[in-house]
């Protein structure tokens, strides 16, 4: 497997750690390289303790190993913190000043990580202090790298000729990329590249960092070069390429996929998304002297934000909602309505660990069984999980062709380690990208004709027409409801219209391919066959690659419509396989207990996490390693991350 | 062809109880679309839950009966994605002002070009009789295992300080009356509420017909009863907000007039100012084409279904090469 290199940088929520990240991984973009980076953060605006973990390769990564090369550090907590995850033989940059930092007094650090920590100090002999810390990283083969990040300030500011230091400390990102990319040699004219994308609208500001960039980058060369091994290579790559977060690759998908209205209710970690179209609403089109626009809306809570997102449906725009579990639980009543009146409404659902509040700001996919049976009643929907963020994007599209096609809502299920995450691709092929509205009947169409929003027909999808079209006047309505819309609690009548709707659910299964359904990976006829969904694909892809060339048997099921469930395929792969292993970042191991519900299939092992930290290629890989070698317990539970 | 109030009745039977105050609403309604000389398409009645959430299959014009308390957010998705929908939430006072109070509110901080009306009798009627949020503080009406422990709200009070940009009220037994204030409230370019008084010879015992007409107070003179409600318009009241150097004040007057009840109920419009922007009025300073080209009515794919936007825009701002 190749790790790649592993570099983090973390420091106070707020000091600009997400910037450092994003200027290292373009950077490193433009050095021809492939990066995948996420991002930790707690639910906090400024002081507690956040990261971003990158890892870079020279092929396209979509997970996190569980080393680090090296580590960036802007205070003592993030020494802390990272200690155990560095490698023999990788680096800490250190602000020197922090040396004298008593470890246990760091303010910010919470109790029960204290007392962890205490007794690894213990263990260990270490002292009370960072510098002793980090003798014992020394002890390790870890190169420490001390700088004295005062006085490099000092000097930037008097070159620059600054007199408030605190205006040149905001830099301290800058300062520890400039240390880096020092210590590795790397072309600093990509790193500047990159700092002028960042900063571009702001010239002093672009100004600034270069210089505080290459202040950093020179004393790291005078002062470490021989010290440190790392070497990033530089790599000539023809194909264009894009760095992205989960969030704007839906957010893009969205609005190529003929999104024109969509509301949210500020939530982490939905809410860049809708950011994200605001920020780009006027569209451009391929039609000369034609302009689109996306209209968001911010509403006062999650309940107007799915009713209103249901009502601009009605009217014929394609529109969506985002949102995250607790907003979710806010929208289950405006989900069945959508449901009973068959309405084309999209919801993207970026999990988050729960329940409750839970963890607003972690990972967790604990929601797949809430997304399939949320709202009261049975009604048709379709759920989709996208396992990366170029899934994340055509899946958005997909989504809307769905909900008109087949007149439903549809759930488009992420989580908060695919949102936050950035990785490099090369630029998404959108020439195959097709928009299918469904049946919708016009003006024309409707002339002479009695027409009935709710008409039976053998599929249970009926042609549709759009709230304002001329002779085609129609009702909606919560209540059950007879083919023109009217409440109706006949019992005939209900039947046939429960059974309108729920046909829909075999319509679906019948038209759709079962390639915008299932992802496989590995042997179809494999012995031991892995089924998982979401944001586990990029480690489970790598570690199985890695066992498949070990010699080991193994196929992958990566179910990305999980309902309605791919039945019979799923369970013809399955049926043939000597041991299945469900992996999953939730407790139970939902997507294995639904697959048994609709195969009869029982899952023979279980490797789950759900400590709010995703799952890493190298845990996978340990993890399947002791299920093939016979030495697993039936249930693991991986606990990697800080 | 010019519509009659008749045109506007659908096929579905009316199920109200007899002498019920939604009669009144229904054929104001459908008379006041008939005089705006609406078309039928034109037009979507969104309606709540409780018996007046069914109107909107009484009316025959696009209906969307939705969820308790969500008609505003029906509303206003549907008014966005096409502004040239005339759009009416309609819905009870425990519908608006009990379990939809959030949107309530935040509608007017939108101010669009929508019309929301107000069935107001007290109480919940579906439910069998209990108190809604509009039942004054100690009143039991029949069907209440004890009095009402919580204050009433005061709907044109509220709408005044929540954004809302015609703020009138009215009786369903007047149903000329009630027609004028609904058409007025329909051409109004902003968010307007009407607040409908109206009995439930149900469930609310108080508020009756009779006592709206004052049958307990004979004038000993004429032998007659003194109606409570009284007529803004008749008293030479003034609402619209000519400049918004005068906004406020007229804000106030009118929730000073607002707080009249007992013996004397104003009637009409309180509150009217077309100075404020609409909410497509804001949109439109964004998104320029906005009302020519609105989300409902953009083209988003060609012929062959090849989406017609184009994001080589955005990727280039993602672009690592």
């Amino acid at each position: 497997m190749e790790k790649g290199f592993n570099w983090m940088t973390g420091g106070p929520q707020g000091s600009g750690v997400d910037t450092a990240a994003n200027i290292f991984g373009r950077a490193c973009g433009y050095g021809g390289l492939y990066v995948y980076g996420r991002r930790e953060y707690h639910s906090n605006i400024k002081g507690l303790h956040s990261y971003f973990h990158l890892r870079v390769s020279s092929n396209e990564v979509s997970a996190n190993v569980n080393d680090v090369d090296m580590l960036a550090s802007f205070d003592a907590e993030t020494v802390v913190r990272h200690i155990s995850e560095i490698v023999p033989n990788g680096g800490i940059i250190v602000d020197q000043n922090q040396l004298d930092t008593k470890i246990l007094e760091i303010p910010t650090l919470p109790m029960e990580f204290k007392q962890i920590f205490q007794e690894f100090m213990k263990e260990n002999g270490i002292g009370t202090l960072l510098a002793d810390l980090l003798e014992y990283a020394r002890d390790k083969g870890i190169h420490v790298f001390e700088v004295p990040y005062m006085e490099l300030f000092k000097q930037i500011a008097s070159k620059l000729g600054i007199g408030e230091l605190n205006k040149v400390m905001r830099m301290i990102n800058v300062l520890t990329i400039g240390i880096s990319f020092g210590l590795l040699g790397y072309n600093i004219d990509l790193v500047e590249k990159a700092i002028k994308d960042i900063f571009g609208e702001k010239p002093k500001i672009v100004e600034m960092n270069l210089f505080a960039l290459e202040i950093a980058y020179e004393y790291a060369k005078n002062n470490f070069s021989k010290e440190f091994n790392y070497r990033l290579p530089e790599r000539v790559v023809n194909e264009e390429r894009i760095f992205l977060s989960g969030n704007q690759a839906v957010a893009i998908g969205k609005i190529l996929g003929g999104c024109r209205v969509q509301t949210y209710y500020p939530i982490t970690p939905a809410a860049d998304e809708s950011e994200y179209i605001e920020a780009h609403e006027v569209l451009s089109t391929k039609i000369p002297d034609m302009e689109a626009g996306l209209l968001v809306l911010q509403t006062e809570d999650e309940i107007a934000a799915i009713n209103m997102a249901s009502g601009a449906a009605l009217a014929g725009a394609r529109a969506s909602t985002s949102t995250s579990g607790p907003g979710f639980s806010l929208m289950v009543e405006g989900l069945s309505w959508a449901g009973n009146n068959e309405v084309p409404v999209v919801i993207t659902y970026y999990q988050r660990g729960a329940p409750s509040t839970g963890l607003p700001t972690r990972h967790g996919q604990d929601d797949l069984r809430f997304a399939i049976h949320a709202g009261h009643g049975e009604f048709p929907r379709i759920v989709l999980a996208s396992g990366d963020i170029r899934e994340c994007f055509y899946d958005a599209i997909n989504a809307f062709n769905y909900a008109e096609r087949f007149q439903l809502p549809v759930i488009h299920l992420i989580d908060k380690a695919l949102a936050n995450s950035s990785q490099i691709f090369p630029i998404f092929d959108i020439s195959g990208i097709k928009i299918s509205r469904g049946e919708i009947l016009g003006e024309k169409m409707l002339e002479g004709m009695e027409y009935k929003r709710f008409a039976f027909t053998d599929s249970g999808v009926s042609p549709r027409v759009l709230l304002g079209t001329k002779n085609g006047v129609h009702w909606y309505t919560g209540d059950e409801h007879n083919e023109y819309g009217h409440i109706s609690e006949e019992p005939h009548n209900r039947t046939k219209m429960m059974e309108k709707r729920m046909k829909k659910l075999e319509t679906v299964d019948k038209e759709v391919p079962i390639s915008e359904k299932i992802n496989f990976f590995g042997e179809p006829s494999a012995k031991n066959m892995i089924v998982s969904w979401g944001s586990t694909k990029g480690a489970i892809v790598e570690a199985l690659n890695e066992l498949s060339r070990e010699g080991y048997s193994l196929g992958f099921l990566q179910v990305r419509m999980v309902h309605p469930l791919p039945r019979e395929y799923v369970k013809e792969i399955l049926e043939k396989a000597e041991r299945i292993i469900d992996i999953e970042m939730n407790y139970s191991g939902q997507l294995g207990e639904i697959i048994t519900e609709k195969t009869g299939i029982l899952m023979d092992f279980q490797i789950v996490k759900y400590n709010g930290r995703p799952m890493t290629t190298t845990e996978v890989y340990n993890a399947l390693k002791l299920v093939l070698d016979g030495k697993a317990p039936k249930r693991q539970v991986l606990t990697y991350g800080t | 062809m010019v519509l009659r109030w008749q045109d506007f009745k659908s096929d579905v039977f009316v199920d109200w109880c007899p002498g019920c105050g939604n009669y009144g609403i229904l054929t104001a309604l459908q008379m006041a679309l008939a005089e705006l000389a609406l078309e039928p398409h034109q037009v979507v009645l969104v309606s709540g839950i409780g018996c007046s959430g069914k109107i909107s299959h009484f009316v025959k014009v696009n209906g969307v009966h939705v969820l308790h308390g969500r008609t505003l957010p029906f509303a206003q998705g549907i008014k966005i994605a096409n502004p040239d929908l005339e759009v009416i939430a309609i819905g009870g006072d425990g519908d608006g002002l009990g379990i939809g109070m959030g949107h309530f509110v935040n509608a007017g901080r939108r101010n669009m070009d929508i019309t929301y009306l107000i069935h107001d009798n007290g109480v919940y009627g579906l439910t069998k009789g209990q108190a809604s949020p509009t039942l004054k503080l100690g009143l039991k009406v029949k069907a209440m295992p004890r009095p009402n422990i919580n204050e009433a709200v005061n709907p044109v009070i509220i709408a005044l300080a929540a954004g809302y940009t015609f703020v009138a009220r009215s009786y369903a037994y007047d149903t000329k009356h009630l027609k004028e204030i609904i058409k007025k409230a329909i051409q109004h370019k902003g968010l307007a509420l009407v607040d409908i008084l109206q009995p439930c010879p149900t469930y609310n015992n108080i508020n009756t017909k009779e006592w709206y007409a004052g049958e307990d107070r004979i004038d000993p003179k004429t032998g007659k009863p003194t109606p409570r409600l009284y007529k803004l318009e008749e008293m030479g009241y003034d609402p619209v907000v000519h400049d918004l150097s005068e906004d406020f004040s007229k804000k106030l007057v009118a929730m000073e007039k607002a707080r009249e009840w007992g013996d004397k109920i104003p009637v009409g419009v309180f509150y009217k100012n077309e100075l404020i922007p609409t909410f497509q009025e804001r949109i439109t300073q964004r998104i320029p084409f906005y009302v020519e080209n609105p989300p409902a009515k953009q083209k988003i794919c060609d012929d062959a279904g090849s989406p017609i936007t184009d994001v080589n825009v955005l990727f280039k701002e993602l672009k690592v090469t």
